[in-house]
């Protein structure tokens, strides 16, 4: 199918008018080595800057990089914007910009009928098109007519426009992306200067590659505003957002910030021992990179001597934080046990992706839940805080910090793939309105004695060794619920196993009060924790704008859970839980409230679709 | 982070004994070594507040309870990474690991190289006596081959790790050797030890005498301990036995064991020791083995290498000059800001 402008003269073009959306989605989809998140994430700064609410996802493969061209090797970057709120990056896109045959294949199926494709016909040669196991060229045997298609030779179109630049071959050929960003900020009225003002950044050393970039991504521009492609440009109006200052965030990036920021607020330098692994090494290299915050990461050999030495920083009195995806988190289980046992503070994110064994790395799941609350040997009670968003990420790891310290406890932050590689813009908080950490180490040796508690939180006081007066031994074996001293006593062990799980049980004193999005009682409440918020929480409110009595709860704590949600369930006929897993919320609650409670469960490696949570909610309801 | 006290404290090694009871089998060469630790501690003038014992599992691993310092009892091969985690995190603590050849070289053996290859400031005191003792008698990674035991009835078909060895290879830049019963030697060994800016390991040869009693009697008891010793001292030749006549001769790249006065040998042709040498050198003594050779003893090796926790300060105060202190603010209004008005 050929364009929908062919026909229309030079002075109409010069009048394109804009025709004003409300919503889009684009999934910018090519090679792995086609730059696509690159040019996902430049149009997301624009986007945001422009005034819209957004959230991204990027879609890469495990490979690094798989044969080029191959279906294996397809690198997608979805970004819904709008000018109402954002909660989800979109179920389907309304525009896909496809840069060869594989990702045009592996895509399509997600255009709706009717949807926008802008293709690069550059890369539809023959060996392409047999490596996407294409029998025929789609753009020619009709197989595309339910689309909106614009044909574009952005390889040649990128190769003419860089002519004379000095580039080398590959070079030019890695520009097209930046041809292919220019014409979707044309299209969609965005601004080119923050691209442009990153390009010069990014190549401050690389001058040609700078200027060869721009002027690709110029071409792209300008190439929309002569060609006689499109009829007119799209504008999406700025949202209403709080006001205030924002940046764009992903929830890797939030987490780290969160912790330089918990650093900041308890006066305790952190101590961050971490291990390589898709998808928390993000968080690991930004806090790596801010040597000048008194904050030390150390990447140790294993994922074991990675929570190790940041309980043994904790028990010199920092903050200990360890990061890693559900198979190390597997490997840190006994040294948990361990910090459990001898109640000190430490963080342990899991970044939650497709499982069991190595699953998939860079897919996202919610598979972990049970492993964090239950997956050590005895009775070993650990917090359980989960993050519903990117910038959440940054309370969360705050909130994480606090409540360790507070409890003497190791705590378990769950985020997963979704969250942390999707990116949504962050009202930037004001440092000063933060609430400062309590520490108090102990110093005085009068009447000392090492498991001697709290009255209100239980917890035991910390002592840093160096201390005068106060050196004690800690460690793994059952200890006498005072003095600390080994105990086999079997009384003993039982005040003791009671006394952590009670201690744990008294974060719930803390919490505030359940937000519920909806009615406080009806008909149906969808519970739902971490990523999945934003899906749940916009299928709720088209199901309540068609009429439908559905509420819904987050919950941002999994263990102990919220003191009023055994209440709010009662007060509901119907109890929903959709969950990216075979059901662990739900079993959880149907445990703990026995309420006849349903799950809605996907484990595809993707989130939640909107329509679909809809769909399911209406069933069951 | 000058670990070593200004004045000279009045401790005395009774200030380092812990109230816990020492529970270790009766006849157990960790009470010599308990002993000797307790006895250097006060010479160290190091505060006691500022001395940290951490151990993994194992008979060994109950050392932390019986010193009255900071200690903590952990996991499983596990105390060199939170010895480091610690160290790192307070430079200023003199931080010691102890465990044993199960802890340290089969669970823990990930961990022991890699402290060693960081050359984390931290001493780790390895009591190897070839067997598990807490699980009461498996073979250990030390377990010479074809040794027999409770889960190998029918002999070890597993060669021995050398701990010096794997020392070494890992790039340590202290490695001794020592003795539960040789108390003087133990104790110089362990100021040694303290002395030593970065990683410092010494491989203990320990009698259990419950699960593998005389592992090393080949080497301690009275008649042969002259013979079957051989002490490596900085600067002199190896010669050994009851009558110092023996020693120790380079001869291409193997050591054989010559008689001085005999074949024409003369002290001149003995080996002169060095620890600051390359560790191949290190690395052919460590090889030396009773009954054909007697059991080298002492520093193998000790030499100078950034040490960890002082590069990771470094590293940090570099920054700060350049960047400044760390400013939140600054931090979270960075990148591409807008406002929403």
């Amino acid at each position: 199918m050929q364009a929908n402008a062919a026909t229309a003269d030079a002075t109409e073009l010069k009048k394109k008018g804009r025709q004003e959306v409300e919503t889009v989605t684009i999934r910018f989809c090519g090679d792995s080595g086609d730059g696509m998140q690159l040019t996902g994430s430049e149009f997301t700064r624009a986007s945001a800057i422009a005034g819209n609410d957004l959230q991204t996802f990027p879609d890469y493969p495990a490979e690094i990089r798989a044969p080029a061209g191959t279906l294996p090797g397809v690198s997608g970057f979805q970004i819904q914007f709008s000018q109402s709120p954002v909660y989800t990056p979109g179920d389907q896109p309304d525009v896909l910009v496809a840069m060869n045959p594989a990702a045009l294949k592996t895509n399509l199926g997600d255009l709706p009928s009717g949807g926008m494709l802008l293709v690069n016909t550059g890369a539809f040669t023959e060996p392409n098109l047999l490596k996407a196991g294409y029998k025929t060229n789609p753009l020619t045997d009709g197989s595309l007519s339910n689309y909106r298609v614009h044909e574009v030779d952005i390889s040649k179109l990128t190769a003419l426009s860089l002519e004379g630049s000095g580039l080398s071959t590959k070079e030019v050929s890695r520009a097209k992306n930046m041809f292919a960003l220019g014409l979707m900020l044309w299209m969609y009225n965005r601004p080119t200067e923050p691209t442009l003002r990153f390009l010069r950044t990014k190549f401050a050393t690389k001058a040609e590659i700078a200027a060869g970039n721009e002027k690709a991504l110029r071409a792209g521009y300008n190439f929309g505003e002569t060609t006689e492609l499109f009829a007119h440009t799209y504008e999406v109006k700025q949202a209403a957002i709080t006001p205030g200052k924002y940046r764009n965030v992903s929830g890797n990036e939030a987490l780290a910030i969160g912790f330089l920021a918990a650093s900041k607020l308890s006066g305790l330098h952190g101590f961050l021992g971490s291990y390589p692994i898709t998808p928390a090494s993000d968080i690991l290299h930004e806090l790596s990179r801010h040597k000048n915050f008194d904050f030390i990461t150390f990447q140790a050999e294993d994922e074991i001597a990675a929570v190790n030495a940041a309980i043994g920083a904790s028990f010199g009195g920092r903050l200990g934080i360890t990061t890693s995806s559900g198979p190390g988190v597997a490997l840190k289980q006994e040294a948990i046990g361990l910090a459990v046992m001898t109640e000190l503070p430490v963080i342990i994110c899991n970044i939650q992706r497709g499982g069991p064994s190595t699953g998939l790395p860079t897919k996202t799941e919610q598979a972990d839940l049970l492993q964090a609350i239950y997956g050590r040997n005895g009775e070993c009670p650990v917090p359980v805080i989960a993050a519903a968003s990117p910038s959440d990420c940054f309370e969360v790891a705050i909130e994480a910090a606090r409540m360790a310290v507070r409890y003497m406890t190791p705590v378990f932050l769950l985020s997963d793939g979704y969250i942390a590689n999707g990116q949504e813009p962050w009202r930037i908080p004001d440092v000063q309105a933060l609430k400062p950490i309590q520490i108090n180490f102990r110093t005085d040796p009068r009447n000392f004695f090492v498991y001697d508690r709290d009255p209100v939180t239980l917890a035991r006081a910390w002592v840093k060794p160096g201390t005068p007066g106060l050196e004690h031994r800690i460690g793994g074996l059952e200890k006498d619920f005072l003095t600390g001293a080994v105990s086999y006593d079997p009384a003993n062990h039982e005040k003791m196993v009671r006394i952590r799980a009670e201690k744990v049980a008294r974060i719930a004193q803390d919490y505030p009060p359940l937000k519920i999005h909806g009615n406080p009682e009806g008909e149906t409440l969808v519970v739902g924790w971490g990523s999945t918020y934003g899906a749940i929480t916009q299928a709720v409110t088209e199901l309540r704008q068609r009429g439908r009595s559905v509420s819904s709860v987050h919950l941002r704590y999994l263990n102990p859970l919220h003191s009023e949600l055994g209440a709010l369930l009662k007060r509901f006929k119907r109890v929903v839980v959709p969950e990216l897993n075979l059901g662990q919320l739900l079993k959880l609650l149907r445990a703990t409230y026995l309420v006849d409670a349903q799950g809605i469960n996907k484990v595809q490696g993707k989130p939640f679709k909107v329509s679909e949570l809809v769909a399911r909610i209406s069933e069951l309801h | 982070m000058n670990i070593v006290a200004d004045k000279k404290p009045q401790l005395t090694r009774k200030d380092f004994q812990s109230d816990q009871e020492v529970r270790w089998c009766p006849g157990c060469g960790d009470y010599s070594i308990l002993a000797q630790v307790q006895k250097v501690m006060p010479e160290l003038n190091v505060p006691r507040e500022n001395v940290v014992f951490i151990s993994g599992i194992g008979c060994s691993s109950r050392f932390p309870y019986y010193m009255n310092t900071y200690g903590f009892h952990s996991i499983h091969g596990r105390a060199p990474a939170i010895a480091t985690g610690l160290k790192t995190a307070r430079p200023d603590l003199q931080v010691w690991v102890v465990t044993g050849d199960g802890d340290a070289l089969s669970i823990g053996g990930n961990h022991f190289i890699h402290t060693l290859r960081k050359n984390v400031d931290v001493k780790i005191l390895l009591f190897n006596n070839r067997i598990y003792g807490l699980t009461k008698g498996q073979y250990s990674p030390t377990s010479e081959f074809g040794k027999k035991t409770k889960s190998t009835p029918y002999g070890s078909i597993d060669a021995p790790f050398n701990p010096l060895h794997l020392g070494l290879g890992a790039g340590a830049t202290f490695v001794a050797r020592s003795i539960d019963v040789e108390p003087q030697h133990l104790q110089m060994v362990l100021h040694r030890m303290a002395e030593h800016k970065g990683s410092a390991f010494v491989e203990i040869f320990q009698n259990c005498n419950v699960f593998n009693d005389g592992a090393y009697f080949n080497i301690t008891e009275k008649p042969v301990k002259d013979d079957m010793q051989l002490r490596l001292e900085h600067g002199k030749p190896l010669i050994f036995g009851k009558a110092k006549n023996r020693g120790i001769r380079l001869k291409g790249f193997t050591m054989e064991a010559v008689t001085i006065g005999e074949d024409g040998v003369t002290e001149k042709d003995i080996l002169v020791w060095d620890e600051k040498a390359e560790p191949s050198l290190s690395f052919l003594v460590a090889e030396l083995t009773p009954p054909n050779f007697p059991a080298p003893i002492g520093v193998f090796r000790a030499v100078d290498r950034p040490v960890h926790h002082e590069l990771e300060v470094a590293q940090r105060a570099a920054m700060k000059k350049t960047r400044g202190e760390g400013d939140l603010e600054k931090l979270l209004n960075s990148g591409d800001t807008w406002q929403v008005r």
